[in-house]
C-alpha cells in the first residue's frame, strides 16, 4: 500500500528545489516574501508549458508541497476554469483551485494568533 | 569646530546598567548591575517591557549616585522605536524635565556630551543621561515578525536587550568628562541594512580623527578607544580605514558589540543597538575608569540613520559617531558604591 | 572627492571583507529540511489517500496541503518554527510551510495591536505579494488558456 519508493523521491526532488532556493539565498540575499513569489512564478510556468503535470506524477509530493505546487495549481485553475467557463474562469479559476491553501493559512493563522504570542528569541543559526 | 573642550571638566558621577538574559551569559557578566531572568519584564507587550527597562536603568542610576529623582535636573536620553517612545514615556512615569535625542545607536555619547556641556556651564547640576534598546521591540520594528523561520546574512548584527545610564554632575567622582565632539553625518554609499557596520565605520573614523586632532593627543594617549557597535566587521574596515589615515588602532581599540557576547552566542558579527555602548559603558568602561586602571577612554558611539521606509526606497545608509572622552582623576579614593555586583535589589 | 567613486570603491572593498555563508553545510540543511517537509506531505497523501479512497488525487493534495499549513500555524504559534527555519534556510520557506508561516508569524507578533489592526491588517505583511502575484498569475494563465 504504502510505497516506498514515493517517500524517497519526495524527499529528493523536494529537498533539491530547497537547495536550489539556498543556493539563491546565499548568492543574492533574496527576501522570505521574494523567494516565495519567484518559486510561486515558476510553477506557473511548468503548469502553462504542461511540464508540471509530468513532473507531479514523477516527484509525488516533492513537487505539490513546495510553492511550486501552489502556482501550478492557480495556473491550472485558472486555465481549465477557462475552458469550461470562458472569460469568466479567467478571474475565477485561479483562486477557485487555490482556496483550501489559502484559506486554512487565514484561518488557522487568525486562531493561532488569538491563542499564542511571540516569544522572545535566542540566538540565530 | 566639532570638538568642545570642556572647561569645568564636569564628573561622570555614577553609572547603571542592566542587560537581558542573552547578554547577561557574556564576557561582561560580572560588570553588569542587574541582569534580567525574564526580558518582558511581566509587561505585556516588549515596547512596554522596554519603557521598564529604561525606567528601571534610569532609577537605578540616579539611586547608586545617592541622589533622589528629584535632585536631577535633566534627563538626555533616546531610543531606537518610533518617536522615542521608551524615552518619552519614562520621563512621563519619573516626572524629569526631558530632553529627547535621536542618533540611533550613538545616543548614548550625544546624551552624555549634552549632559556634560549643561554641567560643564552651569546649567545643571546633576544630569542623567541614559538609552536602552531592546532585541524583540527593535526586531519587530525594524526586521521581520519575531515567529518567522528567516535566515540573517553573516554580516548581521544582533541588537541587544539591555541598557545604561550615567549620572553627569559637578559633584566630584574618579571620572572627568574632558572632551566631546559631535560628528558629522557620513554616508560612503553602503545599501544593506544587514551591514550596519560597514556603514557606520566611516562616520567613526571621521570622528575619531576631528576628535584626536582637536584635542591633540595621538591614539597611544587612550587606554580605550571603543567603538559602539560596528561589530566585528565594522571594527576591521575602521582599522583599515584609520590605517589609510595614518592612525593606528591598537590593542587598545575595541568595539562594545564584540564585547558583549560569547562566541558560543550566534550572533553574527556581535551585538548592536543603542544599548550597546550604553551598557559597555556603565559596567565595564566606568569601574576600570573608576578604579584607574583606565586613565583617559574614548567612546566613540556610533549610529546608522536610516529608516524602515529609506532603505524600502532604496536609499543608502548615513552613519553618525559622536565621541566622548573620559579621564581618571585620582582625587578622590575608589568610591564604594561603584562596585558593580549582579542582581543587588529588585527583580527581573 | 568624487563622492560616488568614494561610495563605489568603498563598496567594493567591503564586499571583499564580507565574510561568506559557509556555503555547503547550508546548502545541505536546505535539503535535509526541504526534504523532510516534502516526505511529511507524502505521509498525510498517503494517510487521507488510505481512508477517503473516494476523493480525487486533486482533492487529496489538497487536504495534504491545508494539513501541513494548519501544522505550521502552530509550530509558529508555539515558537518552532522560527527555529527550523533559522536552520534550514530555504528549505523551510519554498515548502508551502513557509507561506503559511509568513502569514501566521506577523499574525501572531502584531496581536499586540488589537484584532483589527493587529492580526488582521499585519496578517498579509510579508504574504502580500505571493497572494497578489498569485491572482494576478493566474488571470494571466488564464488568458493564455483561452489561445491554447
Amino acid at each position: 500500500m504504502v510505497n516506498v519508493w514515493d517517500y524517497v523521491i519526495s524527499f529528493l526532488v523536494g529537498g533539491f528545489i530547497c537547495f536550489l532556493g539556498q543556493i539563491l539565498v546565499i548568492r543574492t540575499k533574496i527576501t522570505t516574501a521574494r523567494i516565495l513569489v519567484l518559486f510561486m512564478v515558476i510553477g506557473m510556468v511548468l503548469e502553462v508549458f504542461n511540464v508540471y503535470a509530468p513532473f507531479k506524477e514523477f516527484a509525488k509530493a516533492g513537487a505539490s508541497v513546495p510553492i511550486i505546487g501552489f502556482g501550478a495549481s492557480l495556473a491550472r485553475g485558472a486555465i481549465m476554469a477557462t475552458k469550461e467557463y470562458g472569460v469568466i474562469g479567467i478571474f475565477t479559476g485561479g483562486l477557485t483551485a487555490a482556496a483550501g491553501g489559502i484559506s486554512m493559512a487565514i484561518f488557522a493563522s487568525f486562531l493561532f494568533a488569538l491563542i499564542f504570542s511571540s516569544k522572545s528569541k535566542r540566538g540565530g543559526h | 569646530m566639532q570638538t568642545i573642550k570642556l572647561k569645568n571638566k564636569p564628573y561622570l558621577l555614577n553609572g547603571y546598567s542592566i542587560v537581558g538574559p542573552m547578554e547577561g551569559k557574556g564576557p561582561l557578566k560580572d560588570y553588569f548591575d542587574y541582569i534580567l531572568k525574564d526580558d518582558t519584564l511581566k509587561e505585556k507587550t516588549f515596547e512596554k517591557s522596554e519603557r521598564k527597562l529604561l525606567q528601571d536603568i534610569i532609577v537605578g542610576a540616579i539611586d547608586k549616585a545617592n541622589l533622589k529623582v528629584s535632585d536631577i535636573d535633566f534627563f538626555f536620553g533616546g531610543d531606537l522605536l518610533n518617536q522615542i517612545v521608551s524615552s518619552s514615556y519614562t520621563a512621563r512615569e519619573l516626572e524629569l524635565p526631558f530632553i529627547g535625542l535621536y542618533s540611533a545607536c550613538a545616543t548614548m555619547a550625544e546624551s552624555i556630551a549634552l549632559a556634560s556641556i549643561f554641567v560643564d556651564n552651569g546649567l545643571a547640576n546633576n544630569v542623567v543621561a541614559g538609552t536602552c534598546t531592546h532585541f524583540s521591540s527593535a526586531e519587530r520594528q525594524y526586521r521581520f515578525p519575531l515567529e518567522l523561520g528567516n535566515q540573517r546574512p553573516p554580516t548581521a548584527q544582533w541588537t541587544i536587550t539591555g541598557g545604561g545610564a550615567s549620572v553627569i554632575s559637578n559633584n566630584p567622582s574618579n571620572i572627568r568628562v574632558v572632551a566631546v565632539t559631535f560628528g558629522r553625518v557620513v554616508d560612503f554609499g553602503i545599501g544593506d541594512v544587514n551591514n550596519m557596520g560597514a556603514a557606520m565605520a566611516p562616520a567613526a573614523c571621521d570622528t575619531i580623527r576631528e576628535h584626536m586632532k582637536n584635542v591633540g593627543r595621538s591614539s597611544s594617549d587612550y587606554d580605550l578607544i571603543l567603538t559602539g557597535d560596528l561589530g566585528k566587521l565594522g571594527s576591521e574596515i575602521l582599522i583599515d580605514l584609520m590605517e589609510r589615515e595614518k592612525f593606528i588602532l591598537g590593542k587598545n581599540y575595541s568595539d562594545c558589540g564584540c564585547m558583549m557576547y560569547d562566541k558560543t552566542e550566534r550572533v553574527f558579527m556581535g551585538g548592536s543597538g543603542a544599548g550597546c555602548s550604553a551598557s559597555v559603558l556603565n559596567s565595564y568602561i566606568l569601574k576600570k575608569l573608576s578604579a584607574g586602571e583606565f586613565k583617559r577612554v574614548l567612546l566613540v558611539s556610533t549610529g546608522a540613520l536610516m529608516s524602515t521606509t529609506t532603505s524600502q526606497q532604496g536609499d543608502t545608509i548615513p552613519g553618525i559617531a559622536h565621541a566622548v572622552e573620559l579621564e581618571y582623576v585620582g582625587n578622590k579614593p575608589v568610591n564604594k558604591s561603584v562596585t558593580f555586583a549582579k542582581g543587588e535589589k529588585k527583580d527581573g | 572627492m568624487d563622492k560616488q567613486k568614494r561610495n563605489a570603491n568603498y563598496n567594493i572593498y567591503v564586499e571583499s571583507k564580507v565574510p561568506k555563508t559557509k556555503a555547503w553545510p547550508s546548502l545541505f540543511k536546505a535539503f535535509l529540511v526541504g526534504g523532510l517537509i516534502c516526505a511529511l506531505g507524502q505521509g498525510f497523501f498517503d494517510l487521507y489517500s488510505h481512508f477517503f479512497p473516494n476523493l480525487a488525487e486533486s482533492e487529496v493534495t489538497t487536504c495534504m496541503l491545508m494539513s501541513i499549513i494548519f501544522l505550521t500555524c502552530f509550530l509558529t504559534g508555539i515558537g518552532i518554527y522560527d527555529v527550523i527555519g533559522a536552520w534550514g534556510g530555504a528549505g523551510s520557506v519554498i515548502p508551502i510551510t513557509g507561506f503559511s508561516n509568513s502569514i501566521s508569524s506577523p499574525a501572531i507578533e502584531f496581536k499586540k495591536e488589537g484584532i483589527i489592526y493587529g492580526i488582521c491588517v499585519k496578517m498579509f505583511t510579508i504574504a502580500g505579494p505571493v497572494i497578489v502575484c498569485g491572482v494576478v498569475g493566474s488571470i494571466v494563465c488564464g488568458f493564455v488558456g483561452l489561445f491554447i
